[in-house]
């Protein structure tokens, strides 16, 4: 919201709330992306068969990966690359979808580290049903819509036993998460395990794979993608995701079960006090989040040609817990989710090409990710030191107005100052691709 | 019975020295959710040490000798680690959760990044030999020909024993005898309880804070050392298989107290050795497998850990010993 200024009356948006959490996040960005120009560089000349040109290509990828165009004479090109572009989407779907399923836990108080398990029940429903009515009669759109349900079902009935224990049994949802995050791998292991038509024998050398989507023709429709990417995986999951992104938009902001959802997640007993039933919303926010990562699983094995790693009860997906710093970015504003997935898929893409084009590897990728979410647990503080110095400030002005007997409880997001965010997550995209 | 003892003990060990390290961090007041990513870490600064120490020209019989030193030194990389939360948990007053979850996160990051620089692949393990040649007590470690038996009550202790076993009875011991019999201890404790009362007693809040994450990721280091050497070969490949969070689940389920904790650990150590060799587990010699013949799978018994920890929790949550300062930063302006 922008905040007007009480002696001038105007309206400073770059002093915003919002415009604040931007600038959190930007230096977080660029904070996270020197750490890894860093390591890039220290590794380069600690090892004797990397050149300094090796050095400053790995430098140039992490910046500018997805425009890469691969080599001409030894040399880094650099320009439009539609597939780089197109995968970088579809891998953005899934990314969007646990940050939306973080971001909205969040918003209603609940640290929702659980989305990697519901992520995968999500991806069990959706492949075992898509399976199954592929090869029956089933016509392939409705095969894609029940499979679809399936997996978001599954995902809110996972996401929903956190959101009880923490409801009526009053236990802290991290730890809920984290057991049903475990639960759900070895489940999934177990189902795939026994259920032996599912597994893909047909290919020699892949073994532990489940059959892709595609040979039973249950597959995401392009929706333009193929046009706008010849080449790469992208499809229309991307647009789902982002429907989905402003519908969650609409729903926290503009109706009353989104302000009750916000209201608990403020402050539970004065929610209560209010006469908000606080149990019921945690319990469905849980429900909803779960929905959501569940739908990333299911998008992302619904565009057909990703083959999923049946024998899961070692490890959880990644895509669950890079939820985490997706709802991070965008300060858990729906909208701004979108344009953090993308900027954390943009550098999943430059991982590879790292990975690919020089001697270096994609989890560098990664090191930025974790020292984004790291710097992003500092950024809560700066905010709170801005704020607090600002509020000091406002006391020595002793007109104080109605107006501002309220910033504490407006220091949430906003719509309006998150509008403004995603503006400006849209701006750092472009300003980090440069 | 020996045989499943001893297999219990393989998979115990490492449990129950994590979940000893999650006992320290929780009870100052500060949650380790990095358990896991200290654990990584160290299985990964273990296995450069074991690595550097053969490259200095150690031979096999000085097996034990490299590994006790590289443990120490494994614990010395995990403080140094864990200081990130640290700094962020009780300087910054950051989330804990996500301060937590960064580490996470950042360590197989690192890990794997490091791996791929020096072995072109994605597990790094010993430069030469395997773990259990260079590292377990057996009677030739005594001079003693290779089929030597003590005798089934000794042979528990001496034949084909990791030393970590020892190490992990002595952190036991010591982790016990610090929280409850030294001032220090006390006082650390306090701090979980509640800081307030504690710095008015003249406790400084943030030194015990400090003390019980350092704690904790020296422990969590050797945990994670510990488990790449006896389940793991000695390798490292930037995962522990959820073993922290598996840590985790046991200190709740030991209700944040060391004995509970070795208990709960020697439990769900059971469930995870039986998951790994049920097939062909002879539990009393009389060539029956019991086990295999009941015909549960193997997940249920993975999964049971935590079934039960949820299950207790559940019943549990109006008792728990949960420390109550838990997961707040500490604020002296607070009362």
């Amino acid at each position: 919201m922008p905040r007007i200024e009480p002696e001038s009356g105007k309206i400073k948006w770059y002093k915003s709330d919002g415009a604040k959490s931007v600038y959190a996040s930007l230096i977080s960005i660029l904070i996270g992306l020197a750490v890894g120009t860093l390591v890039i560089i220290i590794v380069g000349l600690l090892k004797s068969n990397i050149s300094p040109k090796g050095i400053w290509d790995g430098v140039r990828l992490v910046f500018l990966g997805v425009f890469s165009t691969g080599r001409t004479d030894g040399q880094l090109t650099f320009g439009f690359n539609p597939v780089n572009m197109g995968n970088m989407l579809f891998r953005a779907t899934p990314l969007i979808m646990t940050g939306l399923s973080v971001a909205v836990a969040f918003k209603t108080g609940l640290f929702n580290i659980g989305a990697a398990g519901q992520y995968l029940m999500g991806t069990m429903g959706t492949l075992s049903v898509g399976l199954w009515l592929g090869w029956s009669s089933c016509p392939s759109w409705l095969a894609w819509i029940c499979a679809f349900l399936t997996g978001i079902v599954l995902g809110a009935l996972w996401g929903a036993i956190p959101g009880l224990f923490k409801a009526f049994l009053n236990i802290n949802e991290v730890i809920t998460c984290i057991m049903t995050n475990w639960i759900a791998a070895n489940l999934v292991t177990w189902w795939f395990d026994v259920h032996e038509e599912f597994k893909n024998a047909a290919e020699g050398g892949k073994v532990g794979y489940i059959i892709p989507l595609k040979n039973v023709d249950v597959v995401t429709p392009k929706l333009g993608m193929d046009i706008l990417f010849p080449d790469s995986q992208a499809n229309g999951g991307f647009w789902i995701a982002c429907l989905i992104a402003v519908l969650m938009w609409v729903i926290m902001t503009k109706t009353t079960f989104g302000f009750e959802l916000r209201a608990c997640g403020l402050n539970r007993h004065a929610a209560k006090y209010a006469g908000i039933n606080d149990k019921r919303n945690i319990v469905l926010s849980m429900v909803i989040a779960g929905a959501l990562a569940s739908a990333g699983g299911c998008l992302y094995f619904l565009s057909g040609n990703t083959e999923f790693y049946w024998s899961t009860y070692m490890s959880l997906p990644a895509d669950g817990f890079n939820g985490i710093p997706v709802a991070l970015l965008a300060s858990n504003h729906p909208i701004g989710v979108i344009f953090a997935g993308m900027f954390m898929s943009t550098l999943n893409i430059a991982g590879l090409q790292l990975k690919y084009l020089t001697a270096y590897n994609e989890y560098i990728a990664n090191i930025i990710i974790a020292t984004i979410v790291y710097l992003s647990a500092f950024a809560m503080f700066f905010k709170m030191l801005l704020n607090t110095k600002r509020k000091k400030a406002k006391e020595v002005q002793i007109a104080v107005t109605t107006e501002e007997a309220k910033p504490e409880i407006e220091s949430a997001e906003t719509d309006e100052a998150a509008a403004e965010a995603e503006d400006a997550v849209d701006d750092e995209e472009e300003g980090g691709q440069q | 019975m020996v045989f499943l003892i001893q297999q219990t003990m393989l998979y115990a060990v490492p449990l129950m020295i994590v979940a000893l390290a999650g006992v320290c961090a929780e009870r100052s007041g500060v949650i380790n959710l990095a358990l896991e990513g200290i654990m990584i870490f160290g299985a990964f600064m273990g296995v450069i040490f074991i690595r550097m120490f053969q490259g200095m020209g150690f031979v096999q019989e000085q097996g034990q000798i490299i590994m006790l030193i590289s443990m120490l030194l494994t614990g010395i990389c995990g403080v140094a680690f864990s200081m990130l939360l640290a700094f962020s948990a009780i300087n910054l007053r950051a989330d804990q959760t996500i301060g937590g979850t960064a580490l996470n996160m950042l360590a197989p990051a690192v890990v794997l990044f490091f791996i791929y620089m020096i072995a072109q692949q994605s597990t790094l393990g010993m430069a030469s030999g395997g773990a259990a040649g260079w590292f377990m007590i057996r009677p030739s470690t005594f001079g003693l020909p290779k089929d030597y038996s003590w005798g089934p009550v000794l042979d528990l202790f001496l034949n084909k024993v990791y030393p970590s076993t020892y190490v992990c009875l002595i952190i036991f011991i010591q982790v016990s005898i610090f929280l409850y019999k030294t001032r220090t201890g006390l006082r650390l404790r306090s701090c979980g309880e509640n800081p307030q009362a504690a710095d008015s007693l003249g406790i400084n809040v943030f030194k015990m804070r400090y003390l019980g994450v350092g704690l904790s990721g020296f422990l969590a280091g050797i945990g994670g050392f510990t488990y790449s050497m006896t389940t793991a070969n000695c390798t490292s490949t930037g995962e522990v298989a959820g073993y922290g969070f598996l840590a985790l689940a046991v200190m709740i389920f030991g209700n944040w107290t060391p004995l509970n904790i070795a208990l709960g650990s020697l439990l769900f150590g059971l469930f995870k050795c039986i998951a790994a060799i049920y097939a062909s587990l002879d539990i009393n010699g009389d060539g029956v497998y019991l086990l295999a013949e009941i015909g549960i799978s193997p997940y249920v018994y993975r999964m049971l850990p935590y079934v039960i920890t949820l299950i207790v929790l559940a019943f549990t949550s109006k008792s728990s010993r949960v420390p109550k300062a838990e997961g707040i930063p500490y604020d002296k302006g607070q009362r």
